[in-house]
């Protein structure tokens, strides 16, 4: 616990030179690696601050008008970007309905993307879990489950990704760009996050000692019709039971392109481009959000106490579409209303 | 210039810039040299025993200075009395580190002592124990068999057994022309003042303590510590000048406490103790609870038959009780009436009060169960109560000191527009969401505690006014105060009043809404003896205007004496200092409840809320948009500090009804959430627009101020409130708590 | 525990400059209550999940418990101890006391943090939108209506300007 060295490195290179030790760790934001440290739960044996390297701490318009934002761009400072809220006006929502004013100044973005689980289980060092300890076990199947996966979930763990930020990237079909020992990639943001499967210790298809850099927005229409509802047990301030987030393309009542992105129900940002198919050249009309909706639901699991997240993630899904048609009418904090 | 009355008038706290400033010392803030830092360990199993314990990590660390456990604990007071504090149920109280047996999980069962926090911590990761595991029970729905009658013990005077049945209940139900039956569950619910519990000590020398602790009562905890450290009461100091919030859970030393004087007289050092936040989950709670009610009205609407029974939860060690069942014979006039209250040993730490105690889980039943029977009338609530009024105390026949509870329902009703609702569920829509309107009763007991105090008019005609009381937040320091300047007929700023230490004359611990009446009562009693003194020393002095003066003319008013009929005559309390020869005037006593008088009479204080909610109709979400709470509870002595306790108990109740709950784990036995980003107390966006109104109660009897405390009343109607509002919203009654939307799931057409 | 692996970390607070020695694993707010004495700063959860340990970091509110204080070398921190001009409140401070904005005052400094530091960002228009806005501190006394109505006065004051 007490025992990490630590270092600030102010360029991307040296930073990912620090890290090839064993049990490195990049401190960025912190409001998750802190967390769990003080309980325990992560050991670092060194912690590499990077909160200094600038050339990857911007928000920036590209060449093909996508814009990228720097794996150290705080949350606020992104949800609150003129060219965000102009272009991506979806990703500022997510943004601002997640954690607090206070974390969303110190969270980065490329942090968001590596933040834990909240699942009651892993967060206890005291209890078996299978993210935590590989092959102590899942007490969370058979035990308090309400805030659980209902997707993608395997035999050895049901935890949900937290992330409202990464809800709305998955919608968006965000790149994130990574840079390591072997050098720079791409990841498509669909492959970023893993499911669970036999290996839900990890949570994400990073490779040892690589950094997140920068996530790209590609260009899209969708700056229009969009919505962003997410479902909790209080009215700010608390993770997603459900969440869903929604983009379209009109083409006056018809939807020319549809993304829908469902967070608080899988290890992952959930998306099911059939079901984006399905609403393709349709009538913006209850019914085709609903087919769409059975669609993305389809071989959802209830175990217990979350069975009621199957019937309100559809309904969640018809809502979030019928909202994006009125993207106005979401008045921050409001709640799901029209 | 004439001394405005002060009771009655909205002074802002007194101690507000010691608050606003970060000025306010909190127990863990007290900057004390060579200062060692205790860290708490907890039983991670549920039940069972330790084996072994391996310190030899620990010891490695550096900076690590002792660590104790129930291997090397010293020989402590051996009786249990020793250790039962004034609140301690009936049963063995726990004593922490004096066997192997683990009876919870998160039981402390070590305490690590180091150079600083973050040692102590770390090496809190490092001590190893090897446990054997037994079976155990944590959920009180699984173990209803093992309920049984709480023991009877020296707190069973004021938590009494239900009252005996009444009439003939179940042939009155059968015979009932409408009746309704319910069950109610409610969840683990944990205090979680901001504030962690901690302790300072500093070590004094010569078994001489000075105690720093977060408590609602500096003399339960004075004798606590005396008593199972084998220390001179005089000796042990404890003081909590502010106290971050506590809502009942620091009526009893906890064990922070217990593991800080240990440290600290073992190692004859300053430490301090505090604890984690999800250490805050590893003593009292409020327990689980489950209610079954029946009730039965005739064709006129009148109450028949009630029938309340209660399931609480306990530990296995000591017998926690509330008062559940027997509250709706004190509103509604039924002549048969059973009522049942049994408790279910359980593997968990003993509950402990928490804030409207017992009251606020039985009126959620018995108001949402009154409300249930009025739709089967077809009778508007607000009217079925009205029908069923009683100016008397049904359960006792004898009449309340005062009752303005009719008031409560005519002001509260007008200012929320009660009679504009159309009574039928789910027939008012805005939008996605039905919106309901909900009321209920509420009520609380009026206690008073005996208290002492003293008062000292100084050398300088300053006020001092002294007892050992807290101030958990209530405003207690500003109102006893304002009660000292009115009664002495000085001004505020010319009076101190010195609390928070058990130095200070006797107070019990604060609780129940009883601290303005008790301590308040005392200081109107002993500022009387004060002003007998004054004036018989004044006619005494030779020379002294006042000679002739007959004593009840003389009176104390604008900082000095005059009399009453002839305002020009008049010396400064300045001026009464000299004429004693520099010296000051000094009186004390002890006042309680004058129970010969008050034997006659019942006491309660009542109130009525009034709620309106939007429901989303596909989702579930539940908002409160609104909530009105008329209160009638005596005198208030200071409305703006008054309303901010009923505007908190308020937000206790929606907390309570749609928010919070702790969550237990079956298999494993232990408390999941135990943190505030998963035990959820509502954030600012959960708050609606909120009313207080205080009906004009006058009452001459209950005690010589006419107050009734105003700490919990607020809170025991919104539960109900809430759930009959969402009713109304969508014809669905959910019966347990919290209310999470996604229970509205369960019901079809959601 | 001071051993060699401590970082010397100049910090700016309330306006005085600090070089401490710091060990990388405390953090900002046990630096600022345990090593400095200033405990206007409030510890209530540790974990990120309560906000009474906001305090304004170059401007911005931050939470003191999930900061790691070597992290901030250079920085300019104000804490609840440096929010008044000498005995002047701030006018929030004043809002909170005519307000009754506290009960137990557990809270308090980091509302009035945070709040200022949310008045700052300007990012709030309406009553509602200040309530989403100061949802990061959790108030367990149920003081919230006066801490919004305490913020509304000064936020109009302020827009009146």
């Amino acid at each position: 616990m007490n025992s990490f060295d630590y270092k600030k490195e102010i360029t991307v290179d040296a930073a990912v030179k620090a890290a090839a030790d064993n049990k490195a760790m990049f401190l960025a934001g912190g409001t998750n690696i802190i967390d769990l440290w003080k309980y325990n739960l992560t050991n670092p044996e060194k912690l590499i601050d990077i909160n200094d390297v600038q050339e990857i701490s911007t928000i920036q318009l590209l060449e093909n008008n996508g814009v990228r934002l720097g794996a150290l761009a705080k949350n606020a400072a992104t949800a609150y970007d003129p060219l965000i809220e102009k272009k991506y006006p979806l990703l500022s929502k997510a943004i601002l309905a997640g954690a607090s004013p206070q974390i969303r100044n110190m969270a980065t973005d490329g942090g968001n993307l590596l933040q834990r689980t909240r699942c009651y289980y892993f967060y206890d060092p005291d209890v078996p879990c299978n993210k935590r300890e590989p092959g102590s076990g899942c007490p969370a199947i058979q035990g308090c489950n309400r805030i659980h996966a209902i997707l993608g979930t395997s035999e050895h763990c049901i935890a949900v990704f937290p992330s409202d930020m990464c809800v709305a990237l998955a919608a968006l079909e965000a790149v994130v760009n990574v840079t390591g020992p072997n050098g720079d990639r791409k990841i498509p943001f669909a492959d970023f996050h893993k499911l669970p499967e036999d290996t839900p210790h990890l949570d994400n298809n990073l490779e040892k000692g690589e950094m997140i850099t920068s996530i790209d927005l590609p260009p899209n229409h969708f700056s229009k019709n969009y919505a962003y509802l997410k479902l909790r047990d209080r009215h700010s301030y608390a993770f997603a039971l459900v969440s869903v987030a929604v983009a379209f393309e009109m083409d006056g009542k018809t939807i020319s392109k549809a993304r829908i992105a469902l967070g608080g129900v899988a290890h992952k940002p959930w998306r099911v481009p059939k079901a984006e198919e399905l609403l393709r050249g349709k009538k913006a009309t209850m019914e085709n959000f609903a087919t769409a909706a059975e669609c993305i639901l389809a071989g959802a699991v209830g175990r217990g106490d979350n069975d009621f997240k199957i019937p309100l993630a559809k309904r969640s899904i018809i809502r979030a579409c019928e909202m994006a048609l009125y993207p106005e009418s979401q008045i921050p904090g409001a709640g799901p209303s029209l | 210039m004439e001394n405005k009355p002060l009771i009655g008038q909205p002074l802002s706290r007194l101690e507000g810039y010691e608050k606003v400033t970060g000025n306010a010392q909190y127990a863990a803030e007290y900057n004390i040299p060579d200062l060692l830092y205790g860290y708490v360990v907890n039983s991670t199993i549920t039940k069972g025993k330790i084996l072994s314990v391996d310190v030899s990590d620990v010891l490695a660390l550096q900076g690590v200075v002792k660590i104790f456990t129930h291997e090397n604990r010293p020989s402590l007071a051996w009786f249990d009395l020793q250790y039962a504090d004034m609140d301690a149920p009936p049963g063995t109280v726990f004593k922490p580190l004096s066997d192997n047996i683990i009876r919870y999980n998160g039981q402390p069962i070590a305490l690590i002592v180091a150079e600083d926090l973050e040692t102590a911590r770390y090496a809190s990761t490092l001590i190893k124990f090897v446990y054997e595991e037994e079976t155990f029970n944590t959920i009180l729905s699984q173990n209803l068999d093992k309920a049984r009658e709480p023991k009877i013990g020296m707190s069973t005077p004021l938590k009494p057994p239900p009252p005996k049945p009444t009439g003939n209940f179940e042939q009155a139900y059968a015979s009932a022309e409408f009746k309704t039956e319910a069950k109610y569950r409610h969840g683990t619910e944990h205090h979680n003042p901001l504030e962690l519990f901690a302790t300072t000590t500093i070590y004094e020398g010569d078994g001489k303590l000075t105690i720093y602790d977060k408590t609602q009562g500096t003399i339960n905890n004075q004798l606590y510590v005396a008593n199972v450290f084998g220390l001179k009461y005089k000796n042990v100091r404890v003081l909590a000048p502010y106290v971050g919030g506590a809502f009942g859970s620091g009526l009893r030393p906890q064990y922070q406490l217990f593991l800080c004087v240990l440290a600290s007289l073992e190692l004859k050092r300053n430490v301090r103790v505090t604890l984690e936040r999800k250490q805050m989950f590893s003593f009292g709670h409020r327990p689980q609870v489950i209610q079954s009610l029946r009730f039965g009205a005739d064709n006129s609407g009148k109450v028949t038959a009630m029938n309340h029974n209660a399931v609480g939860e306990t530990s296995a060690y000591e017998d926690y009780n509330e008062i559940l069942v027997p509250w709706s014979h004190k509103l509604y006039p039924a002549a048969n009436t059973l009522f049942e209250y049994k408790l279910a040993p359980l593997d968990l730490a003993t509950p402990i009060d928490m804030r409207a105690p017992g009251g606020v889980s039985g009126m959620h039943a018995i108001e949402c169960i009154m409300d249930e029977l009025a739709y089967k009338l077809n009778m508007d609530p607000l009217d079925f109560r009205l029908n069923n009024y009683s100016e008397i105390d049904p359960s006792t026949q004898k009449p309340f000191t005062s009752k303005e509870l009719k008031q409560c329902y005519k002001k509260g009703a007008e200012k929320f527009g009660w009679h504009m609702r159309n009574p039928k569920p789910a027939s008012t829509k805005k939008g996605n969401r039905l919106v309901g309107w909900g009321m209920a009763t509420g009520i609380w007991d009026a206690y008073q505690f005996p208290a002492r105090a003293e008062v000292i008019l100084t050398k300088e005609g300053r006020l001092e006014v002294h007892n050992a009381t807290t101030d958990i937040g209530t405003g207690t320091m500003t109102v006893m105060t304002q009660i000292a300047a009115d009664e002495f007929g000085i001004s505020v700023d010319e009076v101190s009043f010195f609390y928070g230490d058990s130095k200070k004359p006797f107070s019990m611990f604060q609780g129940g809404s009883a601290i303005t009446a008790s301590t308040g009562t005392a200081i109107v009693a002993v500022i009387r003896e004060l002003k007998k003194k004054i004036i018989k020393k004044i006619k005494d002095s030779p020379n002294s205007p006042f000679k002739e003066i007959p004593e009840d003319q003389i009176v104390f008013r604008n900082s000095g004496l005059s009399v009453k009929k002839q305002p020009d005559l008049f010396i400064t309390f300045q001026e009464l200092i000299k004429a004693n020869k520099g010296k000051e005037f000094k009186a004390a006593k002890l006042a309680g409840p004058d129970l010969l008088k008050l034997r006659k009479f019942s006491k309660a204080t009542h109130s009525a809320s009034f709620v309106e909610v939007e429901v989303d109709k596909d989702l579930g979400t539940i908002t409160v948009t609104r909530a009105v709470t008329a209160v009638a509870a005596g005198k208030i002595i200071n409305p703006k500090t008054a309303r901010s306790q009923i505007l908190g108990s308020m937000i206790w109740g929606i907390s309570k009804a749609l928010h919070e709950e702790t969550l237990i784990d079956p298999n494993l036995g232990k408390y999941m959430n135990a943190n505030l980003g998963e035990y959820h107390i509502p954030v600012h966006a959960d708050i609606p627009e909120m009313e207080v109104i205080f009906a004009e109660e006058n009452d001459g009897l209950i005690n010589e101020l006419g107050v009734k405390g105003v700490g919990e009343i607020g809170m025991t109607a919104i539960p109900a409130a809430i759930a009959n509002a969402v009713f109304h919203a969508t014809g669905k009654r959910i019966n347990d708590l919290p209310i999470h939307f996604d229970k509205l799931m369960g019901h079809h057409g959601y | 525990m001071e051993n060699n692996s401590s970082i010397l970390t100049s910090l700016t607070i309330n306006s005085k400059d600090y070089k401490l020695e710091l060990l990388p694993w405390v953090s900002l707010l046990d630096t600022l209550r345990e090593r400095l004495n200033l405990t206007g700063t409030k510890k209530g959860c540790d974990h990120g999940q309560c906000g009474a340990c906001t305090v304004l970091c170059d401007g911005k509110r931050i939470l003191s418990c999930l900061t790691l204080a070597v992290t901030k070398n250079g920085s300019d921190i104000t804490t609840i101890e440096g929010v008044a001009d000498g005995k002047e409140l701030h006018p929030l401070q004043k809002a909170f006391i005519e307000h009754d904005a506290f009960q137990c005052g557990y809270c308090t400094p980091g509302q009035i943090c945070s709040a200022i530091g949310m008045l700052r960002e300007g990012k709030a228009t309406t009553r509602e939108d200040v309530k989403e806005l100061m949802s990061g501190n959790l108030c367990r006394c149920g003081a919230n209506s006066g801490i919004i109505d305490a913020i509304m006065q000064v936020k109009e004051g302020i827009d009146h300007e």
